[in-house]
């Protein structure tokens, strides 16, 4: 990578960009990932006109029944709609698992490049604490943050940030390595550009396939994350519609309505699919190796 | 090469030095006080003060981490708020029960994904490709608390074969435990297993489309050798690798699956000390979830290592 001569960014970014969409575009499954996630966005942000239930309204009188015409996926033992919390389950979802992302590849992303492109000490001393911060299990981290700062949404965007930041970092900063020797990085520094301006201009255009490959994947695992804490007691708190916390509400009830438990179960696997679907679409179309990231 | 090891082991013990001063900064810097957080808000002053004292909250941090870790380095992690008992013996306790499900659900998941990624890598992009491939991702795209609960539907109440709880304490033998392992392991083995047939796949393809497997092919070798001689060994090595790396997965995995299953294990002991606010023990557990991470990556480098054929060939004169 070290003698690839790309002409000046300026002129090839436009380019680039057409080719990636190209690209794209003909990666069927990179297309159909995307489409699973539009469609939970639209679902999460139309619930209230997709059905006449309340998600959080108790009705002692219909608790516990099965499919039917007016409960198309019965109720649960509050009687509360189950499709109705589905439905609005998407929001909380997506709403923190978005958000979380969006924090945790752009902290990740300019600490890489930073680390790459300002190597030394710099590097290695971020290098050894972001490892520390891995060994420690991610689950553990966030059960004291949370158990210390409450159970609130912006807390666990935090939270997630501070677990999977250092992954991200690695991932980035390998990506970066590969671009910082390349002549118009040095040209930049001889230029006398400070650090920002050539990560800003020179290393994150060329990184951008790697960065958008990895939030598609860290999507879907902060996805698992959360409901996993829903699960557990310590992300959304009752009644909130949530996928995880309706799982760990209705387990206990499998019996009698398997669909309470199915139906957020479903919900959950197929918009993680779709994040996964589009991670392996879009490393495949661009080339980038998606196993390598897993680490 | 024993500079190598001499090197890496030095790393190791950077990291853990490093992660042992996160772990106490992150735990001591909860905000509110401790004292009166385990008293609850209505405790008289007396009570809080004195439990200040018994906890050695009045004297400067730095001198407390330094206790901590010099009882830590000779096996005594203080006693825990909750039970009075010394941290130290009930944590192995705990992790012992742990380490049943952990072992079990690593042989799982490297044989299972070990064999499935070799069949799906040599029949590339035909039909047990595709098959495996799908049921791949899936399993990552699903839960570990989702893909108990489906096997507790099936294994416990459709075929009553294995037990949904464990109704057992921390202090239960192995005998007691082991009919009620199998499931929260097989639920764990699944999701690591989709991650590592990934891997365990894309190494036998790079290895089957190699020269030298085209050489010993020429030979004559039969196919079966072939996967045995070049393509098992190749993809062992990444998954070593994976399956050093997931292992603080792993901790959190057993977390959620033994609550699952109110298996007593040492996820369910780190959920209890979270929630009663047991510093020692969180501490406890961060420390040696450290430890085993640090040492697990250790071995995944020196078995790497042994297993690259350029560096375990060095010594034969052959």
């Amino acid at each position: 990578m070290t003698t690839l001569d790309t002409p000046p960014l300026t002129v090839v970014a436009p380019g680039r960009a057409a080719r990636a969409w190209r690209t794209l575009r003909s990666s069927r499954t990179a297309l159909v990932g995307l489409a699973i996630v539009a469609v939970h966005v639209v679902i999460a942000l139309l619930a209230p006109l997709l059905t006449s239930y309340d998600p959080i309204a108790n009705d002692a009188s219909h608790a516990l029944l099965g499919p039917s015409w007016s409960h198309w996926a019965g109720t649960d033992q509050y009687g509360r709609d189950v499709l109705a919390r589905v439905l609005y389950g998407g929001r909380y979802a997506l709403g923190v698992s978005v958000t979380a992302t969006v924090l945790t590849v752009g902290l990740g992303t300019v600490l890489g490049c930073a680390a790459a492109l300002r190597g030394g000490w710099f590097d290695d001393v971020l290098g050894r604490v972001l490892d520390a911060v891995l060994s420690v299990p991610a689950i553990l981290t966030l059960l004291v943050v949370v158990t210390a700062l409450g159970t609130g949404p912006l807390v666990i965007v935090l939270a997630i940030a501070v677990v999977y930041v250092p992954q991200v970092v690695r991932v980035v900063r390998g990506a970066a390595l590969a671009v910082v020797p390349a002549d118009y990085v040095t040209a930049a520094r001889a230029r006398g550009e400070g650090t920002w301006a050539i990560l800003r201009r020179e290393i994150l255009p060329n990184i951008t396939d790697v960065v958008c490959v990895e939030f598609a994947m860290r999507a879907s695992w902060v996805v698992l994350l959360i409901s996993s804490l829903s699960f557990l007691g310590f992300g959304a708190d009752p009644p909130t519609p949530d996928w995880g916390l309706m799982v760990a509400e209705n387990r206990t009830a499998i019996t009698v309505v398997p669909m309470a438990s199915l139906a957020p179960i479903i919900a959950l696997a197929t918009l993680v699919v779709g994040l996964n679907l589009a991670a392996d679409g879009l490393s495949k179309a661009w080339g980038v190796d998606r196993l390598r990231e897993g680490s | 090469m024993f500079s190598f090891i001499a090197r890496r082991t030095a790393a190791g013990l950077g990291t853990l030095l490093l992660s042992s001063v996160l772990v106490f900064l992150a735990v001591q810097a909860l905000p509110g006080d401790v004292a009166t957080q385990v008293l609850g808000k209505d405790a008289t002053p007396d009570a809080v003060s004195a439990l200040r004292g018994q906890l050695g909250l009045d004297q400067p941090a730095w001198e407390r981490y330094v206790d901590w870790i010099r009882g830590a380095l000779h096996g005594d992690f203080g006693t825990s708020l909750v039970s009075a008992k010394p941290v130290g013996g009930e944590v192995a306790m705990y992790l012992g029960n742990s380490a049943l499900i952990a072992l079990i659900t690593v042989l799982f998941a490297v044989t299972g994904s070990i064999v499935l990624g070799v069949i799906a890598g040599l029949y590339r992009d035909r039909w047990p490709d595709h098959v495996i491939s799908t049921a791949g991702l899936v399993g990552m795209s699903i839960p570990e608390f989702v893909v108990a609960t489906v096997l507790v539907l099936c294994f416990s109440v459709a075929l009553p074969w294995f037990p949904a709880v464990v109704l057992y304490g921390p202090e239960a033998s192995v005998g007691q435990l082991l009919p009620a392992v199998w499931l929260p392991a097989l639920a764990l083995a699944i999701v690591m297993a989709a991650y590592i047939v990934r891997m365990a796949r894309t190494s036998v393809i790079d290895v089957m489309a190699s020269e030298y497997v085209t050489t010993a092919r020429l030979k004559g070798l039969s196919t079966w050798r072939v996967v045995t001689r070049h393509a098992l060994p190749s993809a062992l090595l990444p998954t070593l690798h994976v399956i050093a790396l997931n292992v603080a997965w792993l901790a959190g995995g057993v977390a959620v699956v033994e609550n699952v299953f109110n298996y007593p294990g040492i996820g369910k002991l780190m959920l209890s000390s979270v929630q009663n606010r047991d510093l020692p023990v969180i501490q406890a557990i961060a420390l040696i979830s450290a430890v085993v991470y640090v040492a697990c990556n250790l071995a995944a480098d020196l078995g790497a290592m042994a297993l690259n054929p350029r560096l375990r060939t060095r010594g034969r004169t052959r």
